[in-house]
């Protein structure tokens, strides 16, 4: 029988296991909402803006491994997904984006809300498609979500013209695609793995340095049974944090600009450096001549484009980290069952890296008056419990969670890395609520980035999702202050968010719950209240204005040599230090 | 050091700037790009010429094989291979030197493709040395126009 192509979108969905579309209508696409009117199995999650559905989707994805699934009309509908696509490139996070089209025969002419969608994202998007055939429709999409989830994944999009949803073919689902030259190699080089085992054999300062792909290939088991089997260290990419558990003694923490002193200092003075499913970021390597000077550098990663992108690696191995670590240590068992000569990492690194520990470790001022932004995050981690979801905004907000919330689980920490896009926070929290309906999912907004996508407010209490929003109210873009006070005299140049709204009547105005707390004693209360509220909650915390993000590796500078704050000015007795 | 890359891709719209576009993104530079269909017309041939260390080299292969659309990639500076370029100029030569036109045609085994009463056009394939000395030799005869086509090259077996 045939039927619409708009049946045959639906159809596909169902048949790739979709259970929720994000989305936003419009002229050319009321087919396919009018198919979905009544739909059973098809959650639809009509949010307020299409940047907010793109980037549910994203958190969707994050947090359950699934593509998350975009549907928005032509035009303005379309170009607005796209923040949320790059944001979604540049972490490589699957996502299928459809966008309606105009009909095939006005393409190019410059018809009513029409945009060269797949123009404007051929340069963010994984692979990207214009169906002008409805023969071609079903195909196309098992394309798409062949091609979003597998390798490196990314966001797809699918360009739909009205034509094409209205026009009639038989559904026929292909179950497998053959994409002749698209064949990602899972599976690691023997004798490169080989190699790997016996640089590792032979390191005197071993050190990991793993990220999200070790989250994308579902491979925290495996880091960890590497890392104890040769008692190696840590340290985790901001995209890897919850790959490893924060509070193992191996964890280092994160490295890079905003990262921990023992982490940077470890691979500053490695040996050998075992990067796994991380891409070399300039964020991470700061200087690089500096980065790892006396380290050969084994390196495992799907994409060979992220290899020797941006450093130079001794030992490449393209594969997928799963499959790659489970290989690696079989070797690395078999060498030690054979008895070959394998001496045990020698204790002086370590003890070492507990000297760089105690040296510099996480810290900030305590003051009895004013809420300590980083004070919040650790009462946040410490009560919201190990299965807990929590997304963040871009900023200063951003990189006190990564160091000092502890996160243990992998797809538990949901944040921009790559696009750094405020205004993330909010929708990927509401995509991972509706993903997880009853684990706990907590939004760290900064004042500035929430109002970036504060009209998902909206779209959080009419789907009744039970989000946590605690908005960090320093009432500045802080990261910018932070730099225009440290390299700009002070110059607060368009960085003062003075006459911010007030964000607990704006919580009720939309229906939500909101909270305030404005001095320390009444953080942890809050915070309980919150958790306690079965609705959505914000929970403003104002904080102290000018507080900065220490320990920091200024632009450009050598990982080495990180600029401290509190620890170095400030009396004894004042300075809490972060808990291991 | 200089590359020549010879990409197949599938015969599909929007290939083509898939590829410019990879080399625009990133600041790889294009020197010449040359593209045709193969025998299976739904696979075109690109040759690319470019420019770069052997960083940027290896960058360059690995992400135009990333593309979904490239089948294959060969670096053909690694090999034996074979290249040609075609050149047509346009010469407006002083009366006196007309027959001088005529006489480098002939020594490169150039052609006239056309002619007027103050013009010949002139057609000479080559690799770059043959053509830039074609060139060169013309230029003092006064050049009007030049076209080229951008190289073109096959391994050797
Ligand atoms: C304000 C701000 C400050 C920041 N400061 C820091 C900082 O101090 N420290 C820090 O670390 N980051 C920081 N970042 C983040 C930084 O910009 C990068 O996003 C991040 O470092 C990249 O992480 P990654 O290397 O793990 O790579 P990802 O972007 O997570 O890339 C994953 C890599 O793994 C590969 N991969 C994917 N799937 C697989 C698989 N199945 N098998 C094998 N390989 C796979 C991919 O090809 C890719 O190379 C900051 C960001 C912002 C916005
Ligand atoms: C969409 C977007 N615009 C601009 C920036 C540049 N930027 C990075 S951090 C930041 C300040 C964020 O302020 P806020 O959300 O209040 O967080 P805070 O740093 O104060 O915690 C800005 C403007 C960005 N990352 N994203
Ligand atoms: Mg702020």
């Amino acid at each position: 029988m045939k039927i619409t192509g708009a049946e045959i979108f639906v159809n596909a969905l169902k048949k790739e296991g979709v259970d929720t579309i994000f989305g936003y209508p419009g002229g050319v696409v009321l087919k396919v909402f009018d198919v979905l009117y009544g739909e059973k199995d098809l959650k639809v999650v009509l949010s307020r803006h299409e940047q907010g559905a793109t980037h549910m989707a994203d958190g969707y994805a994050r947090a359950t491994g699934k593509p998350g699934v975009v549907l928005v009309t032509s035009g303005p509908g379309a170009t607005n997904t796209v923040t949320g696509i790059a944001t979604a490139h540049m972490d490589s996070i699957p996502l299928v984006v459809f966008t309606g089209q105009v009909p095939t025969k006005m393409i190019g002419n410059d018809a009513f809300q029409e945009a060269d969608i797949v123009g404007i994202t051929r340069p963010c998007t994984k692979y990207n498609f214009l169906v002008k055939d409805i023969r071609d429709l079903a195909r196309t999409i098992k394309e798409a979500f062949v091609i979003a989830t597998t390798g490196r994944p990314g966001p797809v999009l699918v360009d739909l013209p009205k034509d094409v949803l209205a026009d009639k073919a038989e559904f026929d689902y292909p179950s497998e695609v053959k994409i002749r030259s698209y064949n990602p190699k899972y599976v690691g080089n023997k004798w490169q793995i080989r190699q790997a085992a016996q640089a590792i054999q032979k390191a005197k300062r071993p050190v990991i340095y793993a990220g999200g792909g070790v989250i994308l290939s579902n491979a925290a088991a495996e880091l960890k049974d590497l890392a104890e089997m040769v008692q190696i260290p840590v340290a985790l990419t901001l995209m890897g944090l919850g790959a490893f558990p924060g509070r193992h003694p191996l964890f280092l923490g994160m490295l890079g600009m905003h990262g921990t002193y023992q982490a940077n200092m470890a691979l500053y003075k490695s040996d050998l450096v075992v990067a796994i499913g991380v891409r070399f970021d300039d964020r991470v390597t700061g200087k690089v001549d500096e980065f790892c000077p006396e380290a050969k550098i084994i390196h495992v990663d799907i994409d060979p484009t992220s290899i020797r992108k941006n450093i130079h690696v001794d030992i490449p191995i393209v594969g997928d980290v799963k499959f790659v670590l489970t290989d690696l240590i079989r070797e690395i068992r078999e060498m030690q069952a054979a008895g070959e000569t394998w001496e045990a990492i020698p204790r002086t690194w370590h003890r070492q890296i507990d000297e760089w520990r105690t040296e510099h470790p996480l810290s900030y001022e305590w003051d009895e008056e004013v809420i300590k932004p980083q004070y919040v995050i650790e009462k946040i981690s410490e009560m919201a419990g190990e299965n807990a979801i929590v997304t963040t905004d871009v900023g200063q907000c951003q990189m006190w969670t990564a160091q000092f919330y502890k996160f243990e689980r992998p797809r538990t920490f949901l944040t921009s890395g790559g696009l750094g896009t405020m205004g993330y926070g909010l929708p990927a929290a509401i995509g991972a609520q509706m993903a997880f309906p009853d684990r706990l999912v907590v939004d760290v907004a900064g004042d500035g980035s929430f109002e970036m996508n504060v009209q998902e407010m909206a779209t959080a209490v009419i789907q009744k999702l039970p989000i946590k929003i605690a908005i960090l109210n320093n009432g500045y873009l802080g990261m910018v202050r932070q730099w225009q006070e440290l390299f700009f005299n002070r110059h607060y140049s368009s960085s003062d968010l003075t006459g911010q709204p007030d964000f607990v009547r704006l919580a009720e105005a939309y229906g939500a719950v909101g909270l305030r707390a404005a001095r320390p004693e009444e953080v942890e209360p809050t915070i309980r209240k919150a958790f306690e509220t079965p609705r959505p909650v914000i929970m403003e915390f104002v904080v102290n204005r000018e507080e900065n993000v220490f320990p920091m590796v200024p632009a450009g500078g050598a990982n080495h040599q990180m600029m401290f704050g509190a620890e170095r000015k400030k009396p004894e007795g004042r300075l809490r230090v972060a808990r291991g | 050091m200089r590359h020549i890359i010879s990409v197949l891709v599938e015969n599909k719209f929007g290939v083509l700037s898939r590829i410019a576009g990879l080399f625009s993104g990133r600041g790889f530079n294009i020197e010449t790009l040359s593209v045709a269909p193969t025998l299976d017309p739904q696979i075109s041939q690109m040759t690319i010429v470019t420019a770069g260390d052997d960083q940027i080299i290896e960058q360059i292969t690995k992400q135009l094989n990333k593309l979904i659309d490239v089948i294959k990639v060969t670096d053909l500076t690694e090999k034996e291979f074979v290249e040609r370029e075609m050149v047509i100029v346009k010469v407006s030569p002083p009366a006196e030197q007309r027959a001088e036109v005529l006489r480098t045609c002939e020594i490169f085994r150039g052609r006239v493709v056309d002619s007027s009463p103050k013009t010949y056009t002139v057609l000479v394939t080559g690799d770059d040395k043959k053509i830039g000395a074609f060139i060169e030799l013309l230029r003092p005869l006064g050049i009007k126009e030049i076209i080229r086509t951008g190289k073109i090259a096959i391994g050797r077996e």
